[in-house]
This record gives C-alpha cells, structure tokens and sequence, in this order.
C-alpha cells in the first residue's frame, strides 16, 4: 500500500545555505493495509521527517513515496491532494500546538466536514462525531464547545486520534501520539489502534519509545542518524537483534529484576555472535543486507 | 481531570447540539460589550465619523468662503470661532475631519492590502516566493518615500484626496508587509497549519482562517498606523503645498494657522481644534485596538 523506496531528506544549513543536514538517508520500507509499522529511533533519528513526508508536508529531496500505485511527489493540484488526505490522515506529536488557540477545540471536526462532507446534515454529522469520541473514549460533554487550553494534552491528542477516524482513512500516521497520555489512557488509545488494524488500516507508528514498538507493531524499523539500523518483523528483531546499535538501545529498556550492570555482565559474558554489516559505498547510500528472512540489517554509523 | 475512560452521560449531551459560528458571533459580542477600552475607543472614532459624515451638510456654505467677522473668538454663531480672513473655524473642522478619515482610508487601505498581501505570501510560502517578495519590499522601504511622493504628486495636474490617498498607500506599504511576513512565517510552522493542510484546506483559506485570525488584532494594529501614517503624511503633503487643490484637511488647517502665525497671535481656536482631532482619532483608535485585542484573545479574557 504505501512504499518508500531510497528517500532521502537533506536540508541546508548555515547563513548562507552552505552546510547540510541529512536527516533521512535512503530509506525503503513498505506498510501493507492492516499492519502497523513502527518507527523507533532516538530524536533526531529522522522518524518524524519520514513521517511528514509520507504526509506530504515535506517533499523528499530524492527517491520516491508511493501510495497505492501513485507517486505522492508527483500529486499536483489541490483536488488530488485533498483526495489523498481523504484516505491518508496523520496524528501529531505535539497536541497543544495542533489547535488553533483562538478558536473552539472541535473546529477540527468541521473543518473536515466543510472539506469532505459538505452535504452530510448537522445531525447526521453531530452523531458521527459522537461516535468518533465514544471510540476513543472521550466525554462529549467535556469536551464539546471548549478552547484548546481549558482542555487537557490527553484530550486534544484524543480528539485528533477522533477527527482522523470520521475520514475512510487506510493509512494513518501516528507521530509520538502515545507520549502526552497518561498511562491509564495510553492503554485504551493502543487498543484502539489494534482495533483499527483489524479493520485493515495500515498504520505508521512513530515513537522512541521500544516498549510500546513492541507492544503494537507487526514491523519495527530502527532508525540511527536517518538511515535504517535494522528493519524486520517486530518478534525477531527484538528477539535477535543484529545490529549493534539496536543491542544497545534494548539493553537500555530499564528491566524490573535487574540492574544495568548486571545486563551489562550478561551481554559481555555470552556476546552474540556478531553479523556482517554492510558497508556504504558513498555518503549517500545505505545499503540494507537481508540476514534472515524479512528480517534487514543497515550500515555501521559508528 | 474531569475525564476519565468510559464517557458516561454521552447521551444526554448531545440533545443541545448547537451551531458554532452563532455561538461564536454571540460569544464574541459578550464579551465586547463588556470592554470599556472598546467601547469608548470605538464611541469616539464613531463620534468623528458621524461629525465628517454628517456634520458638513449643516454648513451652508464653502468652507473656505470669507462668511464673518475676521478673527472672531469662538461664539454663538461660529462656534469655533473665525480665521484673519473670517472663514468660519467649524466648517473647516468638520470637512477637514471628513477628509482625514477618507484620506486615512484610502492611504492607509490601499498601503494595508499591499502590505498584508506580500506579507502573508511570503510568509507562508518562504523559499525563492519569499526572497523574491523580500528584496521587493527592501527596495521600497530605503525608497525615500516623502521624496518620491512630492516628485510623484507634484506631476499631476489634478490632485484629489483618492489620488494622494493611493500614492500615499504605494509608498507606505513596505514596513506592514515586513511586520505581517515575520508573524505569518512563526505561524506557518505551527502545526494546527499542517492540520489544515491534512483537512485539504486551500492555501488562500488557510491563510485567511487560521493565520490572520491569530494576528486580528494585529493586522488592525497594523491599520491603524498605517491610517495614522496615511494622514501625517497627508499632513505633511498639504504643508508644502502639495495638498488636494480647493480641497481642506485638519493638516491644511494646521498649516495656515502657522502660516499665519495663529501661535504667536494667541488664536488658539485656529490651530488647537484640527490639532486635537487629529490626536484624538489616532488615540482612540489605539484604546480601541487594545480593547479588540482583549476580545479576540480568548487568553487575555477573565475566565
């Protein structure tokens, strides 16, 4: 359904434009309808630019982003880009800043009926939202007719999570939604992307966070410094991880019975056996090598 | 937290669905009526307004036609009194308050259209959009524009409020344009933007709905001065000379006052009126942005 294959992202830097920052190197990995795959990387990894230009917010400076058979950097034209938000919807990171402070919280509700569903009646549209807001569990009441600050970040993530769910979407891009939750409404908001992956949405979950990569995906990609660590079916790359990077970042998951040093003793006791990395040709490139089935590892980056 | 997981009472809420845009009108206007910097801002930028409209038609005659007595004291019959060639001071007052508010409006609108508009295009567009936009409006900011509009004004042959009122607006445009572009190129990143943008959102109505709304009070900040400027320029346009032909302003007041040293003869009534007016309409539309500004934050309401 959606595929990146080798994007890149760099920006210029510096006073006069001179200096580059490559945030995304040559990234290729598929979504399928009904999977969710996660992004996990530390900030700065590039995960939520991959996730903006999957949105098409940011053009790629090469390579190409396909959704259902059609490039999105080629999408000219309001019609086609307004026909593509009405399958592909993204949730930010920052709630607080996803609303405009001077108008009601639930504008973003009818700023999507006035765009997509200019003829659905106000009742009809009124018992929709509702909907939307019982599905993420939101009082309506609370909720309903208030301004962005007298709401809780919990709240406004939710309704974001809502207004995305009025659309028939088949993608959804889920940038760091669960880090302003609570941990009693992190559950329900995790459920309910399960939920939505059984009803074949396929799902491109950002997060820094491997526990709960762990907990909802079906693929995990590990990111380091914009290029792909290691890509594969969450259970094998969290069982077997092959690159060295991604060892480290799980023997820092704080363990309950444990100490560091003594993860430490362990690993340096019995080392896995260590994979070949490929090795980048260029600056540019960053070849992935298949080590066991589905299952990818990237460059050393040091 | 009010709310927890479960939503109880779903059901008896949504019987009361009501439709936004009345509510907002409504609650707006609440919250108007409620603010004395509004409303004495606005009550006397009104007053003026009434005064330029209506007052000019109880004045039967020109208001530069010698009609009384020379250098009459205000009284019962010219309520302002009288210039060394007895024209009557009210007459005067009231055009001259008729032309300042159509030479703020013309100046100051067609300066605040051109500013507004390169500001938000090059804002929110960036890249070579706002390069481009950018050096333009450099170049007409270090354009000396008093120069250029005494060489400009000073070519035609007919001079009229609308004319001066456009020249005005072409030269005075640029700062506007530099102050919108910084607001709108900060809001442009803000995400409820990208949000729009994900609502399939046009370009011109994102930045109509969700950029200039932010900075309303801001973009009337913005025309006020520019009215302001527009009728110190005007002013200063009259004062050498290059004023509407047979027409008056408070500013062509003000310049035969001095030119006929009402200062130093202590006729105070010839130069205090059109000076004051000019004050007190700047100055209340200042008290009266301060008070919109109130209104349309909902942060700087009392909750």
């Amino acid at each position: 359904m959606l595929e990146l294959s080798h994007v890149h992202k760099v920006y210029r830097v510096g006073a006069f434009g001179g200096g580059r920052l490559r945030a995304v190197r040559d990234v290729s990995l598929t979504v399928k309808p009904g999977e969710v795959v996660s992004l996990i990387g530390e900030s700065g990894s590039g995960k939520s630019t991959i996730g903006k230009m999957v949105l098409g917010l940011f053009r790629p400076s090469s390579g190409s982003i396909t959704f259902e058979g059609t490039d999105i950097t080629t999408i000219r034209g309001h019609a086609a880009r307004k026909e593509y938000y009405r399958r592909v919807q993204g949730v930010f990171q920052d709630p607080f800043s996803c609303f405009n402070p001077i108008f009601k919280a639930d504008r973003v509700f009818e700023m999507v009926r006035t765009s997509y569903f200019p003829r659905t009646p106000a009742k009809e549209w009124h018992g929709k939202v509702l909907d939307a807001l019982a599905t993420v569990r939101l009082d309506p009441g609370n909720v309903l007719n208030k301004y962005p600050h007298q709401l809780s970040g919990g709240q406004l993530q939710r309704l974001l999570i809502a207004r995305a769910l009025l659309l028939d979407i088949k993608l959804l891009v889920a940038d760091e939604i669960i880090s302003m939750l609570d941990a009693s409404t992190r559950i329900d908001v995790l459920n309910l992307l399960s939920d939505l992956k059984e009803r074949g949405l396929g799902i491109l979950f950002v997060t820094h966070d491997l526990s709960l990569g762990n907990y909802v995906s079906d693929k995990s990609v590990i990111l380091r410094k914009g290029a792909i660590a290691e890509m594969g079916p969450t259970a094998r790359v969290f069982d077997n991880p092959l690159h060295p990077y991604s060892r480290h970042l799980l023997s820092c998951v704080p363990q309950l019975h444990r100490t560091w040093a003594e993860v430490d003793a362990e690993l340096a006791a019995n080392p896995p056996e260590d994979v070949v990395l490929p090795t980048a040709p260029d600056e540019e490139s960053a070849p992935l090598i298949e080590a066991e089935e589905g299952h990818f590892v990237g460059i050393d980056q040091g | 937290m009010t709310n927890v997981s479960g939503a109880p009472g779903t059901a008896e809420k949504a019987g009361t669905p009501e439709p936004a845009g009345e509510r907002r009108g409504s609650e707006t206007l609440h919250f108007a009526r409620r603010n004395p910097k509004l409303l004495i801002g606005l009550g006397i930028v009104l007053a003026f307004l009434l005064l330029g409209i209506i007052g000019p038609f109880f004045v039967d005659h020109d208001p530069n036609q010698y009609v009384g007595p020379r250098s009459q004291p205000p009284n019962g019959e010219y309520w302002l009194g009288t210039t060394t060639f007895g024209q009557d001071i009210w007459a005067q007052f009231v055009y001259g308050v008729r032309s300042t508010f159509l030479i703020g409006t013309f100046g100051g609108g067609v300066a605040f259209l051109i500013g507004t508009t390169v500001g938000f295009v090059a804002g929110y567009k960036g890249g070579i959009v706002d390069e481009i936009l950018n050096m333009l409006t450099n170049v007409v900011l270090v354009l000396p524009a008093l120069v250029v509009l005494i060489v400009a004004i000073a070519y035609l042959d007919v001079r009229g409020l609308f004319i001066q009122g456009v020249f005005i607006g072409l030269t005075t445009w640029p700062w506007a344009a530099r102050a919108v572009r910084s607001q709108a190129l900060s809001l442009a990143t803000r995400d409820y933007v990208d949000l729009a943008r994900l609502s399939g959102r046009r370009t011109w109505k994102i930045i109509t709905t969700e950029i200039a709304p932010n900075m309303s009070s801001y973009l009337v900040m913005s025309f006020i001065l520019l009215f302001g400027g527009a009728v110190l320029t005007a002013a200063g346009l009259d004062f050498i000379g290059l004023g509407p032909s047979n027409g008056v302003s408070l500013g062509l007041m003000l310049e035969s006052a001095v030119a006929w040293s009402a200062l130093q003869l202590g006729m105070w009534w010839w130069f205090i009126p059109p000076g004051l007016g000019i004050t007190i309409i700047v100055g209340s539309l200042y008290i009266l942005n301060v008070g919109l500004d109130e209104v349309f934050n909902p942060k700087l309401r009392e909750l």
